[in-house]
């Protein structure tokens, strides 16, 4: 295995701050490279330089032995190095097969030649065996179809060294699983591939070595047949993971009661048909379920963001079906929004304005129509502390902020509302494994205090490592309640997919 | 009532609708790079007086055309450095464009012909009326699509080209790529900011037609604040059509008959400032059509807010 891709002692510095500081890697040809670490430690800036994106402070990157320079992602490009996105950089309107050539169309007689484009598509996506449907038009395909066509379109410039940023994070299990395949199967191509995540089962399956950044540093270059889970996650976080705190059998009252509630557009098929379940003082009920099986509707129901048509939603005893979200949320309950950006933040205000969200109107913090400020900031700042939010000051811009620390905020937001139901959706997406840590146990010690919680969550992992009892979702519909004790990944796994969970795949009818 | 709809209706129509089509494919090609040009009615009003201004100097038509083109080019570059270069706030930039295209030809319609109001000269000469050799003596049809200006035809014609441009050619591909998603055309290294000053002053030129259709074609003067809202009207269109240049035409052809019902309904004793409401009365009435729509694609719209 012959080298192909040499970064030697890279050092970038913003300003005080090192981002990375003598970071060396190789990588060569048919390798799958792993970067991990946790948010901050500087792995998109390493990968940011290799792609021209930014200019390192001091270091150097030889291809081939020959030492280059990029001025920007079209010079990457054009020397072989290609990079997918985390958030995808396609266009929605456009065909499946016009978003891999855009760029490098090809062309007849001046024209767009779309045709052809059709052809080299469909040949390339058989020669790696990446399945798509060039004529589909891509808003219409599902999230691993578009990055499947992210990474075709990366092929199709000619890219030998491909960098993968964070690609499993979007993704459902089965997705993930297919994502993989593609990777050893690109990586047997003789193809170099760059990979960055922070989940280390994934990293475990498919790397063949490892660097850890901590810190913007090395602290470890291994192969992966000789190192576990645990090391990685010790190298990556500079301590032992602690174990979550002692569950107390502790079942209380009922919360939250949600009775035969159905949503239903007009003669369309219902999103939510007839769901019944309840939440207790003290407990913990994590929902599973492929997403867009009536997960993110059920959440909308309960908080007052959509109506529904039938059915009722009892909160603490008072009936909140169809009622407003700021009654809803003074009743008790706080809600950890599935989309930061789109439901949980205003981009373009600062991290205090982002964190007063939801408080402006108790009395603690306004006097009269003036918001108190100088209270809030105290606040704030001992959120910052106790979650680790990584931001230069509370009035920095929420957007800049990475995701997993915009996540962070919000958490502490939700969490630090102390009311007796919290929804929780997916609460750790995109963020490291230090901060997980301290989100899963901040959920476990408000359990603990009897309050309940409501948890979905697209990763089995999280579900079983909190959840008392588990609910299965699918088609609009609950399709199995699985307790802590018999829950497996494969009893959830199958009824996720529409099967009965004892082993038949028939669906429920 | 019905006589006011006839063949004489039709040809008006397509009279009318000439600046706001060539106007609405301008701003078409503005919103397809993702800039929302609300400064249409000042390209148009800067291209009517540059139109006039070329015809009284030159005495030709055809440079006097070439002068409107290329002085609304100018000016739409002026907008291109502010929104694209400067990435000052396009709306803003495009209220300004307005005020500054109308109070331009004001100060220099009193610095150049020391006039107010309106400059009229009897020896100008406008556009002439093409009487297209066979189309022309077709019975009933004849009369309604020959005998007009050569921008009536160049508007109809720019609607096909700009439809070939987008759907055919690469850097119609690219500059809608733009539109879509700006921040994915610069990772695959397109040229973002040469593709919006292409667009931009495509858009001038187109604009600075318009104008000349109104200060050559329909009438020979010009007039303070003659586009009268017709920017305006294009934006409309633009939006009603989804930028896609045929459904342009469609609503642009809504709107050109509208105008010319306003001016046939006058003939009716219906005081003017009443009829004259027509196109806008439709114009609002389209905003309840257009509500969720914009400028092109609700997929990218959508994406981008989340």
């Amino acid at each position: 295995m012959s080298v192909r891709l040499e970064m030697k002692n890279m050092t970038k510095r913003y300003g005080q701050f090192l981002a990375n500081e003598g970071v060396s890697i190789a990588v060569g040809a048919g390798e799958v490279h792993a970067i991990v670490g946790e948010n901050g430690a500087g792995k998109t800036t390493l990968m940011r330089m290799l792609y021209g994106m930014e200019e390192p402070t001091s270091g150097e990157i030889l291809l081939d032995g020959k030492p280059v320079s990029f001025r920007g992602p079209d010079d990457a490009i054009r020397h072989g190095v290609g990079m997918v996105h985390q958030h995808f950089m396609l266009f929605p309107d456009f065909t499946v097969a016009e978003n891999i050539v855009i760029g490098y169309e090809p062309k007849r007689g001046g024209f767009f030649d779309r045709a052809k484009a059709m052809a080299d598509a469909t040949a390339l996506a058989e020669r790696y065996r990446i399945p798509v449907s060039p004529t589909a038009v891509l808003g219409e395909c599902s999230i691993g179809e578009q990055q499947r066509v992210e990474i075709l379109k990366v092929l199709y410039q000619g890219a030998e060294i491909i960098i993968l940023d964070e690609p499993t994070a979007v993704l459902t299990p089965m997705e993930v699983s297919e994502l993989l395949a593609t990777i050893r199967t690109l990586a047997e191509a003789g193809k170099s591939i760059l990979l960055i995540t922070h989940k280390l089962q994934e990293v475990m399956e498919v790397a063949d070595r490892i660097t850890v950044l901590r810190g913007g540093k090395v602290t470890g270059a291994v192969a992966a047949k000789d190192t576990s889970a645990e090391e990685l996650a010790r190298l990556m976080v500079g301590r032992d993971l602690e174990q979550l705190s002692e569950r107390t059998e502790q079942r209380g009252e009922p919360l939250l009661v949600v009775h035969q509630v159905t949503m239903q557009e007009k003669k369309k098929k219902p999103v939510l048909d007839q769901v019944s379940f309840a939440v207790h003082h003290g407990e913990i009920v994590g929902i599973a379920g492929v997403s867009g099986n009536g997960q993110s509707e059920l959440l909308q129901a309960i908080s007052g963001l959509a109506a529904v048509q039938s059915g009722t939603i009892r909160l603490k005893d008072t009936d909140v079906t169809n009622r407003t979200v700021a009654l809803i949320r003074e009743t008790g309950l706080a809600h950890i929004p599935e989309d930061r950006y789109f439901w949980g933040a205003a981009k373009e205000e600062t991290v205090a304005e982002n964190a007063l969200m939801g408080y402006h109107r108790l009395p603690a913090f306004s006097r009269g129509i003036i918001i108190q400020r100088k209270w809030f900031h105290h606040l704030v700042a001992a959120w910052i502390e106790r979650f680790a939010i990584k931001t230069s000051s509370a009035h920095e811009k929420a957007g800049n902020l990475s995701g997993g620390n915009l996540q962070k905020l919000i958490v502490a937001r939700e969490m630090g509302r102390e009311t007796p139901l919290l929804l929780a959706a997916e609460p750790t997406r995109g963020v490291d494994i230090g901060a997980m840590e301290t989100i899963h146990q901040a959920l476990l010690e408000k359990r603990n205090k009897g309050d309940g919680i409501l948890l979905v969550s697209s990763e089995l992992s999280e579900i079983l490592a909190l959840s008392d009892r588990i609910l299965v979702m699918f088609e609009g519909r609950i399709v199995g309640e699985l307790s802590r004790a018999e829950a497996t990944e494969e009893k959830i796994s199958m009824l996720m997919a529409g099967g009965r969970g004892d082993g038949s795949t028939q669906a429920t009818a | 009532m019905l006589d006011i709809f006839d063949s004489s209706l039709v040809s008006s129509t397509i009279r009318m609708v000439t600046p706001i089509l060539l106007a609405a494919l301008g701003g078409s090609l503005c919103a397809r790079v993702g800039i929302f040009n609300v400064g249409l009615e000042g390209f148009i009003l800067v291209g009517a007086f540059a139109a006039i201004v070329g015809n009284h100097f030159t005495g030709s038509l055809w440079l006097a055309l070439l002068l409107a083109a290329f002085v609304t080019l100018l000016f739409s570059l002026l907008f291109g450095y502010m929104t694209v270069h400067l990435r000052a706030n396009e709306i803003v930039v495009g209220v300004a464009i307005n005020f500054l295209g109308l109070g331009l030809t004001t100060f220099l319609l009193r610095a150049i012909f020391g006039v107010k109001g309106a400059f009229y000269d009897k020896d100008m000469q406008g556009l002439p009326q093409l009487q297209i050799p066979v189309l022309h003596d077709i019975p009933l049809l004849g009369p309604i699509l020959s005998g007009h200006s050569p921008l009536v035809y160049v508007s109809f014609a720019a609607a096909i080209l700009l439809y070939l441009f987008y759907y055919r050619s690469v850097t119609g591909f690219r500059v809608r790529a733009v539109g879509m998603n700006a921040t994915a055309a610069k990772s695959i290294g397109l040229n973002t900011v040469r593709l919006q000053y292409l667009a931009i002053s495509l858009c001038g030129i187109l604009c600075g037609l318009a104008g000349a259709q109104l200060s050559l074609g329909q009438v020979t003067m010009f007039t303070e604040g003659m586009a009268a809202g017709r920017g305006f009207i294009a934006l409309v269109a633009m939006m009603l059509g989804q930028s896609h240049p045929f459904g342009i035409l469609a609503s642009s052809l809504l709107f050109g008959l509208m105008d010319a019902i306003s001016i046939r309904l006058q003939g009716f004793s219906l005081p003017t400032q009443f009829t004259a409401m027509l196109p806008y009365i439709l114009t609002i009435a389209a905003m309840f059509f257009l509500k969720d729509r914009g400028m092109g694609s609700n997929r990218a719209s959508q994406q981008s807010g989340r």
